[in-house]
């Protein structure tokens, strides 16, 4: 079955009298353990797109299932509870709380979900240790390069085990060998059995995944395989 | 219950955090709730302190005792009109104790000023009782040393005299003083007796602690006319139940020793103990309102402090709201999570507020009667608490109710 089922959604946002249709009109099944990039230009819908596979919005009209279960009408609370679950964000800039050290950063999604403070710290450790963290657990943002924030953000996205990783342009603050050794990481999460949405703007990073669907003023312009996919050499896990 | 439990541990450790993260920024907004929970502690505690101290000099004066005076305590008639009644005199109180045969005990009071001397120690400006032997009749007091004077030496006008606890630990720090021979103006008199320490500072000069009992007629003889001045009349009745009763016939007696016919009013005023509570509560309630109202509005201040800066705390932490619903925060979490940082605030601000107040009243006791008890310390935690609550709410109810992806997007 599919993890993601969308069937003709449309965002409209009402932006002063006038309407402004961010999404028109889109279709698309994400399957698990796939690996897909999400490109266009700015303008064309993408981030509207990626909220909305991040169950941070709400479409206007069509339909949205999760695992089979429709996405429109949930509450707030049961949107939450989705993002908590079955969702891991990685964003372009880390967002990390600046005062907290990696191990609790990286906790924060199981604090939510209501997992004691034993299992938690084991789960955050193990998953630090899955990014090559494990001698950076207790430093904090600040003490951390660009490469290593990103990577305590992409534990943060693992930890709770979700469905989907949805990644923002996740090298986009990121030089590029750095960004390069993302690219390995989220290659080997995917090996690893985990789906994985990527959204960029950059052709050379969307051909890390194996497919990619391209936006262009709300409407899929393109959906399609990855000819001559680029694999990364770089290994983070030995 | 227990996943409740879990948040709220959690929620605690994050605004500890967050206060922790801004040390300077949370001491500066707890100043707020420091200086308004030592305000209102400190307030509670005085108007208990005056009101115990206004029970103990009351319940001094004693509940069963009447006092016939020239002059009424609390009146609203005109002073002038009280001014020109005519004296009451030795001679209407003899008569007064012949008539009168319901009181327990009467006795005729005269006050001096005077001067008090033992050796090289003085006390200036004491408050002289003069009164007959059946006045600590009328009275409560206890006694440290001796007694009171007798009949004969009341009746003899003799120079005895029974100071006040206080009188008597100034001219006789090791508490010798019975017998011994002090000065009262010009005069030599022999200390019969001292008073146990009978209460209230509120009293001030007739607080009996500051005053010297003598007799009478040894007032009359050394320090003031006969005819100078007037005399109030003690009557103590037999039980607070004859009260009443007692308080008819002395109006009655008085009524016919004065010579009034039946349309003329009285000119004397029965006191009792009763009005002055009465007066004594209607200053008090407007310290106690007055003082509240000061108090709680440095409290309001103080909220609005922790209101402003929790708003700036939401303002500057949008993008990390945004985060924490992106991954699984709900609005009550969040909402929780500021109130619970307001509440902290507060509370540590409270609980400083409230060592101060400790502090300063023990300090201020030495001046003022003061009194902490616990019903103000729980009422200071719960005044900060509450402080904390409603000051956060606001705060605390725009962050919940943002929208995660535009707080993700905000610079």
């Amino acid at each position: 079955m599919n993890i993601i089922n969308i069937e003709h959604i449309a965002k409209v946002y009402q932006v002063g009298s006038e309407e402004v249709r961010a999404l028109s009109d889109v279709s698309l099944n994400i399957d698990k353990n796939e690996y897909v990039a999400i490109m266009g230009p700015s303008g064309s819908g993408k981030s509207t797109l990626m909220n909305m596979l991040g169950c941070l919005d709400t479409p206007t009209s069509g339909i949205y299932d999760f695992k089979g279960v429709s996405v429109s009408e949930m509450t707030d609370n049961e949107l939450a509870r989705i993002r908590n679950k079955e969702i891991g964000f990685v964003f372009q800039t880390f967002n990390l709380l600046a005062r907290s050290d990696a191990i609790h950063n990286v906790e924060l999604p199981l604090i939510y979900a209501g997992v004691s403070k034993l299992e938690r710290r084991e789960r955050a450790k193990q998953t630090l240790v899955d990014v090559g963290l494990e001698d950076r657990m207790h430093h904090k943002p600040n003490e951390l390069s660009g490469g290593q924030r990103q990577r305590v953000a992409i534990a943060r996205a693992l930890v709770s085990n979700p469905a989907i990783i949805l990644a923002d342009e996740p090298t986009g603050n990121l030089d590029s060998k750095t960004g390069e050794e993302i690219m390995a990481l989220f290659h080997q999460i995917h090996e690893k059995g985990n789906t994985i949405i990527l959204v960029t703007h950059e052709e050379y990073i969307a051909e890390h995944a194996l497919r990619i669907i391209r936006l262009k003023d709300g409407l899929v312009e393109k959906d399609e395989v990855v000819e001559k996919r680029f694999i990364p050499k770089e290994k983070i896990i030995a | 219950m227990s996943s409740i439990f879990l948040e709220l541990r959690e929620g605690l450790a994050i605004a500890w955090r967050a206060i922790r993260a801004n040390k300077i920024r949370a001491a500066l907004t707890m100043l707020g709730i420091i200086i308004g929970v030592t305000a209102v502690v400190l307030m509670s505690t005085a108007i208990k302190g005056i009101d115990n101290s206004i029970q103990n000099g009351v319940s001094a004066l004693g509940s069963d005792v009447l006092y016939i005076d020239k002059w009424a305590w609390f009146s609203n008639d005109d002073w002038w009109t009280m001014r020109n009644r005519r004296n009451l005199d030795m001679e209407d109180f003899n008569r007064f104790k012949e008539s009168a045969k319901l009181p327990l005990a009467v006795a005729p009071v005269t006050n001096a000023v005077q001067t008090i001397k033992y050796g090289d120690r003085k006390v200036e400006t004491v408050f002289l009782t003069g009164s007959s032997s059946d006045y600590v009749k009328t009275t409560n007091f206890d006694f440290d040393l001796g007694r009171f004077y007798s009949e004969v030496e009341s009746n003899g006008s003799r120079n005895v005299a029974v100071l006040g606890s206080e009188i008597s630990s100034k001219l006789f720090p090791r508490g010798d003083a019975l017998d011994k021979t002090i000065k009262i103006g010009p005069a030599n008199f022999k200390v019969v007796g001292v008073l146990t320490e009978q209460g209230s500072t509120l009293l001030g000069a007739f607080n009996p602690d500051n005053q010297v009992f003598i007799p009478i007629g040894t007032i009359f003889k050394n320090f003031k006319s006969r005819h100078f001045g007037t005399v109030t009349i003690n009557v103590r009745a037999t039980s607070p139940e004859l009260l009443e009763d007692t308080k008819a016939e002395a109006e009655g007696v008085m009524r016919k020793i004065r010579g009034l016919s039946h349309n003329e009013p009285n000119d004397f005023t029965i006191n009792q103990q009763e009005g002055l509570t009465g007066f004594l509560d209607s200053i008090t309630i407007v310290i106690k309102i007055a003082g509240l109202f000061i108090t709680g509005l440095s409290l309001f201040v103080g909220a609005i402090g922790i209101m402003n800066i929790m708003f700036v705390s939401v303002k500057e932490r949008t993008r990390e709201i945004g985060l924490r619903k992106a991954i699984g925060a709900t609005r009550r979490t969040i909402l929780a999570q500021f109130l619970l940082e307001s509440s902290v605030i507060c509370l540590i601000g409270g609980l400083i507020g409230l060592i101060f107040a400790i502090l300063l009243s023990l300090m201020l006791n030495q001046f003022f009667p003061t009194s902490i008890q616990y019903d103000v310390v729980i009422l200071a935690i719960i005044i900060s608490l509450l402080t904390g609550i409603v000051s956060g709410l606001a705060p605390a109810y725009t962050a919940a109710k943002m929208d995660p992806v535009d707080a993700l997007r905000y610079e």
